[in-house]
């Protein structure tokens, strides 16, 4: 598919759909949004780019093989739940930067984030080289 | 330090870097080092909870009945060590057996999400996220079953997707209803909430649900089918984990809620446990008669020592029914001798049977190696040209027909010795007809591929070469395991005084109650505020 309107809208569309998974993960933690919506979106972004410029497109963007990003993802939701271990804290307790707004919780979701969009381009790019 | 949490990080931690090592070397030596850690961890945890008492840790700091609870009690904790043993022994296993290409791709990752999924069931203490936990064993059962993607395995597993999806939709179906009538799914919160149901014939009816629910992932009569027709199709040490873990895990969830919950009307759940429990072991057995592949024969007695284990929860219901109101104790001491032994024999056997069953599927899948089938007709003369392999199948094959002095005879004698105090002389017998049955047919096994010559068909056949390495990767768990069993046998004392302190506590669940409800806000009726024991200051505390 490389019909030049959907290569010239992508080109607005994907940074538009990236920002605005960004927003989903930052207000994730008590508004609607979170991590995983926001990888969805974010995949959604990736993969029409995909399909206006082929499927080395995406993987030039992130430059990392998706499975990395998935486990990246799984040990960031991990770590994000062990920090409060240290504090001696029960596992996956929330720890606050007040004067931020920023905590663990939103570790998790770019945990979650980067789980969701790996796992959505690991499929999509199997599907797209036919070797799935 | 609490270390409740680590048997579940640990599995994650392991898979998540296994699945973006590209090194398969680094990835082989990654998984045997996690399952090690785990074993050990989970060592410390049945320590700790043996001595210590039941520990419990709320995830994320939020009280019961809102967060998530994680406990271990002695059941949970001996499940646990369980599971890491087996997770090591077939991690080091599959190393020989396992081609390396399917270890590329993705094996030792997905067998650590299998044993997190596995020990997140054991741990924790909230029906839904038993659920969850369910979930992510299955997901990982299914991509293990299917990898490499035989015919045989992919028919097997869509019979096996479709029949836990069913068990699934079953579970979730009644946690919704369960939730509706007591607005609660923390298992200690139930225990109490349960009572407060003004029409108790509905709870009956969700015990039947989640009796469906369980019995399908444990694979009891009448809903064992899919077990033998899917567990033949992937390598063996695939088989021998999942017999190992998969179907223990439904025991376990039935043994905890029909010991900690539903346990209002006995007369009716417990003893339509121990009927299917006579039924299980008998229907079981029977089907592994007729079968001629190692495999198969082995699965359908996977089937049937489901029943044995649930056999001592049947006859443990009339004490587990009076010890349920909160305060009382239990005068009749026939009664509580029953329970004592009968989930005391459970637990004992528990052990046992994962043990027996899994060597049984190790030295199957060595057969398998050398001959490149299990089937009967095709292999033979097994004791002659490999005598240690023989031997190694001959006690756990005398060890699960329960002969003295192995093993399985200490357990057998446990849930026997309950049957007949407690009067149960249906489940009894059969419970002594299927000892004999499954001595025939291991004899068949062995009379089989061990003591008959190699058929003529197959003497031109020679066996396949097995390196030094992979002989010492495939015997090394086999012996350690029918060590185990050998000396489980020998010195049965101190296992069955650990199993009648499990059994003591769940009889009696106050223990497990007071351990959540100290990091609880649960909702007391009056009358049960009055009969708790003085102690308001561990568990009727506010949140903190």
């Amino acid at each position: 598919m490389s019909s030049i309107i959907l290569r010239t809208g992508v080109r607005f569309v994907t940074p538009l759909m990236l920002l605005l998974a960004a927003l989903l993960v930052l207000r994730g933690h008590n508004e609607p949004g979170g991590g995983f919506i926001g990888g969805l979106l974010a995949a959604a972004g990736l993969i029409l780019q995909t399909l206006a410029s082929g499927s080395g497109a995406s993987r030039r963007l992130i430059r990392v093989a998706p499975l990395t990003l998935v486990s990246g993802g799984l040990l960031l939701a991990a770590f994000s739940g062990f920090l409060a271990m240290i504090g001696c804290g029960a596992f996956m307790t929330a720890i606050w930067v007040e004067s931020l707004g920023l905590g663990t919780p939103l570790l998790f979701d770019l945990g979650v984030f980067m789980v969701v969009v790996g796992t959505t381009l690991t499929v999509i790019e199997g599907m797209a080289e036919g070797n799935a | 330090m609490n270390l409740l949490a680590v048997p579940i990080l640990l599995p994650l931690v392991f898979a998540s870097v296994m699945l973006a090592t590209r090194w398969p070397r680094v990835q082989r030596l990654l998984s045997v080092a996690g399952a090690l850690g785990l074993f050990l961890v989970n060592l410390a945890i049945l320590w700790q909870v043996d001595r210590v008492g039941v520990a419990t840790l709320q995830v994320g700091g939020w009280p019961a009945p809102a967060g998530i609870t994680l406990v271990a009690d002695r059941l949970s904790a001996v499940m646990l060590v369980m599971t890491g043993a087996m997770g090591l022994g077939i991690a080091v296993y599959s190393l020989g057996e396992i081609r390396r290409r399917k270890q590329r791709f993705g094996y030792h990752t997905l067998l650590h999400v299998l044993l997190m999924g596995v020990c997140g069931a054991f741990l924790t203490g909230d029906l839904f996220n038993l659920f969850v936990w369910y979930e992510v064993m299955l997901i990982a059962s299914f991509v293990l079953l299917t990898l490499g993607g035989r015919r045989g395995q992919l028919e097997g597993a869509i019979k096996y997707v479709t029949i836990n999806l069913v068990a699934s939709a079953f579970f979730l179906a009644a946690l919704g209803v369960l939730y509706g009538m007591t607005g609660t799914l923390n298992m200690a919160d139930l225990a109490h909430a349960v009572d407060r149901i003004d029409r108790p014939e509905l709870l009956t009816v969700l015990a039947m649900m989640f009796l469906v629910a369980f019995g399908l992932k444990a694979g009891v009569f009448p809903l064992f089918f899919w077990l033998p027709a899917s567990y033949h199709t992937p390598p063996t040490a695939i088989t021998a984990i999942f017999s190992a873990l998969l179907t223990k895990v439904g025991v376990y969830s039935m043994i905890r809620m029909f010991t900690l919950v539903f346990v209002q009307n006995v007369g009716w759940t417990h003893g339509l446990l121990l009927a299917i429990a006579g039924l299980t072991m008998v229907s079981g057995v029977l089907g592994a008669a007729v079968q001629s592949d190692m495999r198969r024969i082995l699965s359908f007695h996977i089937v049937s020592q489901i029943g044995y284990l649930l056999m001592g929860l049947g006859l443990a219901g009339p004490a587990v029914a009076a010890l349920h109101v909160p305060g009382r104790t239990l005068n009749d001491r026939a009664a509580m001798a029953v329970a004592a032994l009968g989930l005391g024999g459970t637990v004992f056997f528990m052990v046992h049977v994962i043990l027996a069953k899994t060597a049984l599927f190790l030295v199957c899948g060595v057969v398998e190696r050398l001959r490149r089938s299990a089937s009967l007709d095709r292999v033979g003369g097994l004791a002659t040209t490999h005598p240690v392999l023989a031997g190694l199948f001959l006690v756990a094959a005398l060890s699960l027909a329960g002969i003295p002095p192995l093993a399985g005879f200490w357990a057998k004698f446990m849930l026997v010795r309950a049957g007949l105090e407690g009067a149960a002389w249906v489940v009894t017998t059969a419970a002594l007809g299927t000892g004999l049955l499954t001595l025939y047919s291991m004899t068949k096994i062995w009379a089989e591929a061990f003591w008959k010559p190699l058929p003529a068909g197959e003497l031109q056949r020679r066996d396949r070469v097995m390196t030094r390495g992979t002989r010492l990767l495939m015997y090394g768990p086999t012996f350690a395991i029918v060590g185990a069993i050998v000396a489980i046998g020998l010195w049965p004392a101190s296992l069955e005084a650990f199993a009648t302190r499990t059994a003591a506590q769940l009889v009696d669940p106050s223990e497990y109650v007071a351990a959540v409800s100290n990091h609880a806000i649960f909702s007391r009726s009056d009358r049960e505020r009055a009969a708790m024991p003085a102690d308001s200051g561990t568990s009727g505390e506010a949140p903190r």
